[in-house]
C-alpha cells in the first residue's frame, strides 16, 4: 500500500432515518499528515471522525487504513488512538495508569509500561505526574494526559476529536502547538475535528473544508485560504470583503489585508471612500471604509504613525489578481 | 429561642418524640431484666444465645450473596439502558418500583407455586435450592434501591465517552464494566450494597415463608417467647442498620471528583 492512500476513504455516507449528515465524502491521506476536518457545527466532521473510530457504522462507503478496511471493525480492533473534547480520563485511574491503560489491554508487561508511561510523560512535558489523580491537574494538563494515552500504544492513526474547544483561550493556542510538535515528533497521520478556522489553518498539513455533508473543499491552508473553491469556503474560512458590483462585476471579493492605504508594488486599482469606524486590535488595525454603496474591512498592520481618522477620506489599492470570484 | 422559630422546632420536636420515645422506652426496658437496676444482662443473653449467631450469620451469608447478585444484575443492566437503549429508561424505573408494590407474601407465595417440590424446577426441595430462591427473592426486594443508587451514580460520569475512551485503546466490555465503570460507582454500589443487607437481615416474611433460619424469623420467635430480648434485639437491629446507614454517608465523602476544568 502506497503511504499516499494511508487513510483512504471513499463515498462515506451516513443517514439517521431519512436525515443525511455526510454525503458521499471521499479522500485520501498520506501516512504522517496532519488533516483538519473543519466546517459549522451539524455539517458532519464529527460524524466522520466517529465512523472512523468506529463508534458509528457507516451507511454506504468504505474507511481503509494502511490498506486495511476498518469500516465495520469494532473500535477495539482499529487500534486508533483518540481524544476526546471533554477529556476523558479514567477519574478512578492515576495519570500514569491512565497513559498505560492502553499498554495494559494490549498486554504488555509491568515493565514495558512503566518505560513507555514515563516516555509518554516525559514527551508532554509532565514527568513528574504518574501518580497523581485527573481531577488534580488544569483542563490543559488533563488534555495532555489524555494526548500521552491516546499515543502510547502506537495507534496507527490518531484522532482528535476538538480537543481544545473545552479549554481557556491561551491555553488553547499553546496546547495546539504542542499537539502539532508532538505529532511532527512522532510522525503519526493525524485527524483533527474543529470549527475553529484559525486553528485548522495554523496546525494543519491540509484541510477539508466542510458544509451539510459535503466537502467544498481539500486542500492546503494557503490553498484554502487563498484561492478557496467555493463560496462556502471562501466565507467559512478567514474574513472576507465584498466588493462593490459596479466596478467589480458580481460577487467579487478580497481578504481585509489585501487592501492597502498606500500604493505597492503589485496594486493597480484604487478605490475611494470614507472612513467610518477604527477597531484597533495591538499589532492590527482594523479599519472600515464606505466606499460607494458598500463597507470595506481592511486589516493593516500598526505603525508608528497617526492612523486615519473617523471622516478621513482614504484612497484604498489593491490587486486585481488578489479578487476572488465567488462561485457557487 | 427567636419567637418565629417556635412553631418550627415544636413540629421538630414532636416529630423527633414520634421516634425517639419508643426507641427510648425499648431501651430502657431492655436494660430492666435484672429486678431493681439497670443492667446488659438481656444482651448477653441474646449473644450468648447459639441461635442469634447462626440466624445471624446466615442472614449475614444471604445478605453478601444477594449484594454480589443484585449488583451483577444491576450494574450491567443500568450501563447498556444508559449506554445502547436510553428511551428503555421509564420502563427500567417502573419494573425496579415493583418489588415495592407488590408485597413480599406475594413473591413468595409465587414463588412456592413456581418451584415447589413437585414443580419442573423444584427449587424448594432441597435446603440449597431454597437458599438460592431466597437470595433470588431479596435480589428482587432490594431491586428499588440498588438501581436508584447505581442510576445514581452512573449519571455523575459521562459513560458514554468513557467507555468510547476505553474501546478506542482496545479494551472489551467485561473490561470496560470491570476495570472503568464499576470502580467508578463505587460508592453508589456499595451504598446500594448496605441498603441490601440492612433489608436481608430484619426481612420476616420470604425468610419465615421458605422456612429458612435467618435473623427475622428468629427475632420473631423470640419476641413471641420471651419478655426482655426481643427489647434487646431490636436494640441491636436498629444498631445494625444505623450502621450500614453511617456506612453509606461515610462513603459518599469518596464519591469520584471529575469537575471538567478549562484552565
Amino acid at each position: 500500500m502506497s503511504d499516499q492512500h494511508f487513510l483512504h476513504v471513499e463515498s462515506l455516507t451516513k443517514h439517521y432515518g431519512t436525515n443525511a449528515v455526510v454525503k458521499g465524502v471521499s479522500f485520501d491521506f498520506s501516512k504522517g499528515e496532519f488533516i483538519s476536518l473543519l466546517g459549522p457545527s451539524g455539517c458532519g466532521k464529527t460524524t466522520i471522525l466517529r465512523m472512523i473510530a468506529g463508534f458509528e457504522i457507516p451507511s454506504a462507503g468504505t474507511i481503509q487504513v494502511d490498506g486495511e478496511d476498518i469500516t465495520v471493525l469494532r473500535p477495539n480492533q482499529r487500534r486508533l488512538g483518540m481524544v476526546f473534547q471533554a477529556y476523558a480520563l479514567f477519574p478512578n485511574l492515576t495519570v500514569g495508569d491512565n497513559i498505560g491503560f492502553g499498554l495494559k489491554v494490549a498486554g504488555l508487561g509491568r515493565e514495558e509500561r512503566r518505560a513507555r508511561v514515563e516516555e509518554m510523560l516525559k514527551l508532554i512535558g509532565l514527568p513528574d505526574f504518574e501518580k497523581r489523580f485527573p481531577y488534580e491537574m488544569s483542563g490543559g494538563q488533563q488534555q495532555r494526559v489524555a494526548l500521552a494515552r491516546a499515543i502510547a500504544p502506537r495507534p496507527r492513526l490518531l484522532l482528535l476529536d476538538e480537543p481544545l474547544s473545552a479549554l481557556d483561550a491561551k491555553i488553547r493556542v499553546s496546547l495546539r502547538e504542542e499537539i502539532r510538535a508532538i505529532q511532527r515528533e512522532l510522525g503519526i497521520t493525524t485527524v483533527f475535528v474543529t470549527h475553529d478556522q484559525e486553528e485548522a489553518l495554523s496546525i494543519s498539513d491540509r484541510i477539508v473544508v466542510m458544509n451539510a455533508g459535503n466537502i467544498e473543499q481539500l486542500g492546503t491552508p494557503h490553498d484554502i485560504y487563498n484561492r478557496p473553491a467555493t463560496r462556502f469556503a471562501a466565507t467559512f474560512v478567514g474574513h472576507l470583503n465584498t466588493l462593490p458590483a459596479a466596478s467589480f462585476g458580481p460577487d467579487r471579493a478580497i481578504r481585509p489585508e489585501l487592501i492597502s492605504l498606500t500604493q505597492r508594488p503589485d496594486t493597480d486599482t484604487t478605490l475611494s471612500g470614507i472612513v467610518s469606524d477604527i477597531g484597533f486590535m495591538g499589532s492590527v488595525l482594523r479599519l472600515k471604509v464606505d466606499v460607494a454603496d458598500v463597507r470595506l474591512s481592511i486589516d493593516t498592520f500598526n505603525a508608528n504613525s497617526t492612523p486615519p481618522q473617523r471622516g478621513d477620506a482614504v484612497t484604498l489599492h489593491l490587486a486585481s489578481r488578489d479578487v476572488l470570484a465567488l462561485g457557487a | 429561642m427567636k419567637p418565629r422559630k417556635f412553631w418550627p422546632w415544636l413540629v421538630f420536636t414532636l416529630g423527633a418524640a414520634y421516634f425517639l420515645v419508643p426507641l427510648i422506652a425499648t431501651f430502657e426496658f431492655s436494660l430492666k431484666m435484672r429486678r431493681g437496676y439497670y443492667s446488659f444482662d438481656s444482651y448477653a443473653s441474646v449473644f450468648s444465645d447459639p441461635a442469634f449467631q447462626a440466624t445471624f450469620a446466615y442472614s449475614a451469608l444471604i445478605g453478601v450473596f444477594a449484594i454480589v447478585v443484585g449488583i451483577v444484575v444491576v450494574v450491567p443492566a443500568v450501563y447498556f439502558v444508559r449506554l445502547r437503549l436510553p428511551h428503555l429508561r421509564p420502563l427500567m424505573e417502573f419494573i425496579t418500583l415493583l418489588p415495592l408494590i407488590i408485597p413480599a407474601i406475594v413473591l413468595v407465595y409465587g414463588y412456592i407455586r413456581l418451584y415447589n417440590s413437585s414443580s419442573i424446577v423444584p427449587f424448594t426441595g432441597s435446603a440449597l435450592g431454597t437458599d438460592i430462591l431466597l437470595i433470588c427473592g431479596y435480589v428482587t426486594l432490594a431491586m428499588p434501591y440498588m438501581y436508584r443508587a447505581v442510576d445514581t451514580g452512573m449519571r455523575a460520569i459521562d459513560i458514554k465517552t468513557l467507555t468510547e475512551a476505553a474501546q478506542i485503546m482496545g479494551a472489551d466490555t467485561l473490561r470496560i464494566i470491570t476495570s472503568i465503570i464499576l470502580p467508578n460507582i463505587l460508592v453508589a454500589v456499595l451504598s446500594g450494597a448496605f441498603l441490601t443487607f440492612a433489608i436481608v437481615i430484619g426481612e420476616f416474611t420470604i425468610a419465615s415463608l421458605l422456612n429458612r433460619p435467618a435473623f427475622g424469623p428468629y427475632l420473631q420467635n423470640v419476641g413471641a417467647n420471651r419478655a426482655y430480648e426481643p427489647s434487646a434485639l431490636a436494640i441491636i437491629s436498629f444498631i445494625v442498620t444505623w450502621g450500614a446507614m453511617g456506612m453509606i454517608q461515610l462513603l459518599a465523602r469518596f464519591a469520584p471528583r471529575s469537575a471538567p476544568r478549562t484552565d
